[in-house]
């Protein structure tokens, strides 16, 4: 298991190198320039604009750039921000919890949903519940995130005042009670996004227990004389699985644009919603920083699904 | 694999048929699932609503009218004003027609960008190949929304001096969105090409003297075009949800282009006040991504010929 690890890591850092390259090369043919601030402003006489694009080498050759731009990242110096004026590391170390738990809670709700509906409807194709549980992902599918951002906050906010709508850091109430207006405001970002989650895993597991179900393997199972549950839940679950996660990991990055939709409906202070502010405020170094850290956070992801996928398939780890 | 499943378990094999054409075929299989059939028809009058509906409802988009400022529906104003007092209908009729044309524009550039890739992974071997499908591989692990944003941010005031604000931003966002969706198109060929050029059609071609590139185009890649078609049409709706995505955080269009996305970003301010304003763009998108999901998923029947239906 350890050089598999190692190996899966190996893998991981090329395709970390092509997204920096691709961030960096996106950045360098943008037209702007991070001086332009300096060049429109008179306070600044040409010659200190001229003396510090020499000393940040901006007029070097772009590979030199880029590497002193990745090495300096690789060092924790992410630079600035011209909004906050504090480190963007600090920035984003401060946001970045936040939008990991709000991930993180609706992916399990996500799962608490898809597993059991979707083996159910494989167990029992074309029956009544599966009929309504394809209808309701095929739904949950296409209402895009925003809207039923939008419709949760009418109908629970608005319409029955039950929760609130905006997300606050600073809840003033201790024990308890923090713990209990924390859950009511992380109630509908969490059902938002782990709802549509839960929509497209469902087909997946269900599409991927249909496969499996069919096999030769689960045929004996079944005339050995166990029951249906032992052959659905022992023999059928753990095989269909397999290629779940691979899926799973692959809608990582649709998963990050949902939550920076979700955090701009609601207000949540991380870092998707920085990205939409920095972008607003054209706060170039912190538009830099998320955007990698995003990417981090999904090659992080499917390297996680990578393991995952080495411990449900044996086969795999030791070829 | 899934659709080798039998519609149910007492479905007998098919009984033989009299000959039909391929095309009259995929229609009748089309027709066997009911949801696509009826979304179809859904998305046609609504086509047909966007393109024709202006012809009709002649108020303008920009009519600002402060007396009828957030008025539900009635009967001057259909489906009610925003906070201008513009008429919503007018607006969403409009916006219907952006949607659609970045839907099907980006749609065109995905799987022109795919089906290329594709065909050239899949028709050479080895490093070619390696390369391009590790290049695909990037660009399915880069987080899309941000790096989205981030295009548009960077590049959104050039194009806008270059071919003015409407043009430039439509340009921008066709490119960036149909850029970000061309790979699962390219795997679907690619994939297709390796069993395809194989087959004995391909070869008597090849002994025939037929060039690589007329092997591609004259005889493998019309065999590859049910899943890319297929493949196509549910990129036309997640290029809607992506266009409407960037307008909703305000990064689209600019404010004078009601497009669905946009008038909801304007409209979630007064959800207390004026619930209708961000109702009815918001089922707006949510019909078309809805019907064309479905219809992507009676095409898949319809296109897959070993599917027994």
């Amino acid at each position: 298991m350890g050089s598999y690890i190692f190996r899966r890591l190996l893998i991981a850092l090329p395709s970390l190198l092509g997204i920096s390259v691709v961030l960096f090369t996106v950045l360098a043919l943008a037209p702007g320039d991070p001086f332009e601030e300096l060049a429109t402003n008179p306070n600044v006489p040409a010659e200190v604009r001229l003396l510090l694009r020499a000393k940040f080498g901006l007029d070097d050759p772009i590979w030199q750039r880029y590497f002193r731009w990745l090495s300096a990242m690789v060092q924790g110096d992410w630079g600035f921000s011209f909004i906050s004026r504090v480190d963007v590391d600090k920035l984003i170390l401060q946001r970045v919890p936040v939008t990991l738990a709000v991930i993180g809670a609706s992916q399990i709700l996500a799962l608490l949903i898809a597993l059991p509906v979707g083996i159910y409807s494989a167990a029992k194709p074309y029956s009544w519940f599966d009929r309504i549980a394809s209808t309701l992902a095929f739904i949950g599918f296409s209402l895009p995130t925003f809207f039923t951002g939008l419709l949760l906050i009418y109908l629970f906010s608005i319409t029955l005042g039950w929760l609130p709508f905006v997300y606050s850091s600073d809840i003033s109430a201790t024990g308890w009670q923090w713990w209990w207006e924390q859950l009511r405001q992380s109630i509908m970002p969490v059902l938002v996004l782990g709802l549509f989650q839960a929509a497209s895993w469902t087909r997946y597991v269900r599409s991927a227990m249909l496969d499996v179900i069919r096999l030769d393997y689960v045929t004996t199972a079944r005339s050995k004389g166990l029951k249906e549950r032992v052959v659905v839940m022992k023999h059928v679950v753990r095989n269909a699985l397999i290629p779940v996660v691979t899926l799973v990991a692959m809608q990582m990055p649709a998963v990050f644009g949902g939550a920076i939709v979700t955090e701009q409906i609601f207000r949540i202070p991380g870092i998707g919603s920085l990205l939409i502010d920095a972008i607003l405020r054209n706060d170039t170094p912190v538009i830099m920083a998320v955007t990698f850290v995003f990417a981090c956070l999904v090659i992080f992801f499917n390297l996680i699904a990578d393991l995952l996928y080495g411990w449900l398939d044996p086969r795999i780890s030791y070829r | 694999m899934a659709g080798l499943t039998p519609a149910s378990v007492t479905a007998s094999p098919a009984a033989p048929r009299p000959q039909v054409s391929l095309a009259r075929e995929a229609w009748r299989r089309f027709g066997r699932h009911k949801m696509a059939l009826l979304s179809l028809i859904l998305l046609l009058t609504m086509v047909l609503l966007v393109f024709v509906g202006p012809m009709v409802w002649k108020v303008a988009i920009n009519d600002i009218d402060f007396t009828a400022r957030l008025k539900p529906p009635s009967y001057a104003h259909p489906l009610g004003t925003d906070d201008l007092g513009q008429d919503l209908l007018a607006r969403i009729l409009y916006g219907g027609r952006i949607s659609l044309a970045v839907g099907l524009a980006a749609m065109g550039m995905a799987l022109l960008v795919g089906v290329t890739i594709g065909a050239i992974a899949g028709i050479s071997r080895g490093s070619v190949d390696a390369a391009l499908m590790w290049l695909t591989d990037l660009f399915l692990s880069l987080p899309q929304l941000p790096l989205l944003l981030l295009l548009i941010y960077l590049f959104r005031e050039g194009l806008k001096v270059l071919f003015g604000p409407e043009v430039g931003v439509f340009l921008l966002i066709v490119l960036v969105i149909g850029g970000f969706r061309w790979m699962p198109v390219a795997r679907l060929v690619r994939a297709q090409f390796f069993s395809l050029r194989e087959k004995e059609y391909v070869e008597a071609a090849r002994a025939l003297g037929a060039s690589t590139l007329r092997q591609v185009v004259r005889h493998i890649l019309p065999n590859t075009l049910g899943p890319v078609i297929v493949a196509g049409t549910i990129d036309v709706a997640a290029a809607i949800i992506a266009e409407s995505t960037l307008s909703f955080l305000g990064l689209g269009f600019p404010p004078d282009i009601p497009t669905w996305g946009r008038i909801l970003f304007d409209a979630k301010d007064y959800m207390d006040v004026a619930p209708h304003w961000a109702m009815f763009p918001g089922i707006a998108i949510f019909l078309t991504v809805l019907t064309i999901n479905f219809i992507g998923d009676g095409l898949r029947d319809a296109l897959d010929p070993r599917k027994v239906m």
